[in-house]
């Protein structure tokens, strides 16, 4: 495993922000890490990036714990913007790259590669502060990609970012993963974390409640979701036993089940009422499976 | 180290290539100048109709003018006098009216002595009635030697002047006209110390406080350690404060090099500056002042500026500290006058007040060597301290967000760094 999280908790005087955490990311792969806001998301990422120390655990990278010798191979974007508002993209640009041990021509070519590919070159010689939100973001994205890390970590990445923004940034962030970086993201938004995360953690209120692969995760949430579509009425079959949940929309119904033996038993008793139109088992999503595992911790 | 130096030159370069700094340098190089050539500005502007300066002289006797006239030219003087029929009362009026601006009223009544009334708008013109009667007083005296048909010899050995030396036995050690020379030296430097260390200590404290409100602060630290960068912009910003500073001393001399009226006017400048003989160790002691108290100072406003997690707050955190600069103007305004009061003594040893009330001292006194030695240590000390102490607020100082307008935080940053 390239990244270990080995029981971490993390203490700020009684306040506990992160209880006993444990991680293991295999070298290039995408983690997803999800949690509601005030989950500990943040606190992990400073914790893998050793700017605060684990009050107990370890973290450690390649078998190595990280310090500023390592950090050269390490990408952070932070949650909110984290760029000078009044310095020019370039010189920005080169300045973290510089920090990061990048030379100076190779920091200048890498920059030019990467607004190209973000479709904005004309920002080179731009001020960060007279960019658009979507456009500071993708100079945030270069200066956690521009190096080269092998570890990335991404801080809610696409909040607040139009569509074709976070397709360009999604796309650039699986490139990278392909060429072997390991990267790390948060984010509240499940869909993204369903489209490209292999492995995801959702934490609350710094506990672990879910580790492991996405398929394994949907799997063992144990609940499926049943969609049928018809033109007869549908409520009768909530009585069918195993039916956990029903949702009615106007053609059709969705009831949550929790094996196949009872969505069967719901495809007869639909047949019985009348023709089927779409009969479909669906997986949970990851929001039904959030919703369901942090809603619950909040009732 | 690496690291260290792409943050100095960062430090340096983001804020050197600043219009705000550009603009500042020029206007104050420019006013260097102007100051400099000034009375070729002046000049410039006038129309060179100058008014005929002779002085009119009442007098019955024309003779008596005219030796008047031969003395003044002798003791190198040059305005004219011009003999004149008209009354006092008509002199006087002419005065009111601005017309003249002054008269001599001459007599010599029984041929060997002399009475003389000077006129004047007012009493401005300080210099030129005492050289007016320091003439007729010779005039007398030759008047009444040649009465009294003295030999040449006698009437010399007369005149010999007393051999006269004027010695102070202060605890300086300095002569009247040094100290004046050195208070006026000490107190422009006094003035740019006090200014470079509000003015960068200021600027640092911003720049700390501005990275951490754009967030750049946690790359920041995520490759380079929060100590390693409090430093590098401690001193790169210092740097730019020495460069900055090392350009108005430049500009100044130059200015003064190659003013047009340099012939009297910048050489009485620069003789009133002390500059002429300015003392090696006076320069050299305003330098190391310069930059410990910039460094005592720096420090403590990069530990405030990592408290404040915005920019506006950073006026009210850092007040306490400009109130110590104040202070330390205050007791060596003071002292300009007193450096070897008790209160300036003491206060010299005072790290903060150090860079300002010791090199005060050491400008103007004769100090022992040790003494500004020892305030050298103690600031040395201090900035040691103060590095360690500001090091550990800075590493939590920089992670905490959040209204932060106490000295409380202090204790929370503390605490945060540790973990």
């Amino acid at each position: 495993m390239a990244l270990e999280l080995n029981q971490v908790t993390k203490k700020f005087g009684e306040f506990t922000a992160v209880d006993n955490l444990s991680l293991a990311i295999g070298e290039g792969t995408m983690y997803g890490f999800l949690g509601a806001n005030g989950a500990g998301k943040t606190t992990t990422f400073r914790m893998i990036l050793g700017l605060l120390n684990a009050t107990e655990g370890r973290i450690t990278w390649k078998g190595q714990p990280i310090d500023y010798g390592t950090s050269h191979t390490i990408g952070y974007l932070p949650e909110e913007r984290g760029l000078y508002p009044k310095m020019k993209v370039e010189d920005q640009l080169v300045f973290l790259g510089e920090l990061r041990g990048m030379k100076r021509n190779d920091a200048k070519a890498a920059i030019r590669k990467w607004l190209d590919r973000f479709e904005v070159p004309q920002n080179l010689n731009k001020k960060v502060e007279e960019l658009s939100k979507g456009n500071q973001q993708k100079i945030q994205v270069i200066a956690a990609l521009m190096h080269n890390p092998e570890l990335v970590i991404l801080d809610e990445p696409f909040s607040g970012l139009d569509p074709v923004n976070v397709e360009m940034l999604k796309s650039a962030v699986k490139e990278v993963r392909d060429q072997g970086a390991t990267i790390v993201f948060s984010s509240h938004r499940m869909d993204h974390v369903e489209e490209l995360c292999e492995q995801l953690s959702i934490v609350h209120k710094g506990q672990q409640i879910v580790e492991g692969s996405l398929r394994d995760v949907k799997r063992s949430f144990g609940r499926q979701n049943v969609r049928i579509r018809s033109d007869y009425d549908l409520t009768g079959l909530q009585s069918v036993s195993g039916v956990r949940n029903a949702s009615y929309a106007l053609d059709g119904a969705v009831f949550q089940v929790t094996d196949d033996e009872t969505a069967h038993a719901l495809l007869q008793e639909a047949l019985n009422a009348g023709p089927v139109r779409h009969f479909s088992i669906e997986e949970p999503s990851l929001q039904d499976i959030f919703i369901a595992k942090v809603g619950n911790e909040h009732a | 180290m690496r690291d260290f130096w792409i943050i100095f030159k960062q430090a340096f370069l983001s804020k050197a290539k600043s219009k705000a700094f550009l603009i500042t340098t020029a206007v104050v190089v420019a006013g260097i100048f102007l100051l400099a050539n000034i009375t070729t500005i002046i000049e410039a502007f006038d129309d060179g109709k100058e008014e005929s300066t002779a002085i009119p002289v009442v007098a019955d006797n024309e003779a008596l003018v005219d030796r008047l006239g031969q003395q003044r030219t002798a003791m190198g003087e040059d305005s004219e006098l011009e003999v004149t029929g008209d009354s006092r009362d008509v002199l006087e009026d002419q005065l009111k009216e601005g017309e003249i601006e002054s008269f001599l009223i001459l007599r010599a009544p029984g041929g060997d002595s002399i009475e003389a009334e000077y006129v004047s708008e007012s009493s401005e013109m300080f210099g030129f009635p005492m050289m007016l009667q320091e003439a007729l007083q010779s005039m007398q005296t030759e008047m009444r030697a040649a009465e009294m048909e003295l030999a040449p010899e006698q009437a010399g050995a007369l005149f010999e002047p007393v051999g006269f030396e004027q010695t102070t036995v202060s605890s300086s050690g300095k002569t009247e006209e040094e100290m004046n020379q050195a208070r006026m030296l000490v107190y422009v430097l006094m003035f740019l110390i006090y200014f470079a260390v509000i003015m960068y200590s200021n600027m640092i404290a911003t720049e700390v406080a501005t990275e951490k409100s754009s967030r750049v602060m946690e790359i920041l630290i995520s490759s380079v350690s929060p100590v390693k960068h409090m430093f590098a912009k401690v001193f790169g910003i210092g740097t730019l404060g020495l460069v900055q500073m090392l350009l108005f001393g430049l500009a100044g001399y130059l200015a003064m090099k190659s003013s047009s009226s340099v012939s009297e006017m910048s050489e009485e400048v620069f003789s009133s500056l002390g500059l002429g003989n300015i003392p090696a160790s006076t320069i050299v002691y305003a330098i190391v002042f310069f930059v410990l108290g910039y460094f005592l100072y720096a420090v403590l406003a990069a530990l405030l500026g990592s408290l404040v997690s915005r920019t506006e707050d950073v006026a009210s955190l850092i007040t306490p500290l400009t109130m110590i600069i104040v202070v330390g103007f205050i007791i060596a305004a003071m002292g300009l006058s007193t450096p070897d009061a008790a209160f300036v003594t003491y206060a010299s040893y005072v790290p903060f007040f150090a860079p300002l009330v010791m090199f005060l001292r050491v400008g103007l006194l004769d100090l022992p060597w040790w003494e500004p030695a020892l305030a050298i240590g103690l600031m040395l000390l201090t900035i040691a301290v103060l590095g360690w102490f500001g090091a550990r607020v800075y590493k939590g100082g920089v992670l905490m967000y959040g209204p932060s307008r106490s000295l409380k935080d202090l204790k929370k940053a503390i605490q945060l760094g540790k973990e």
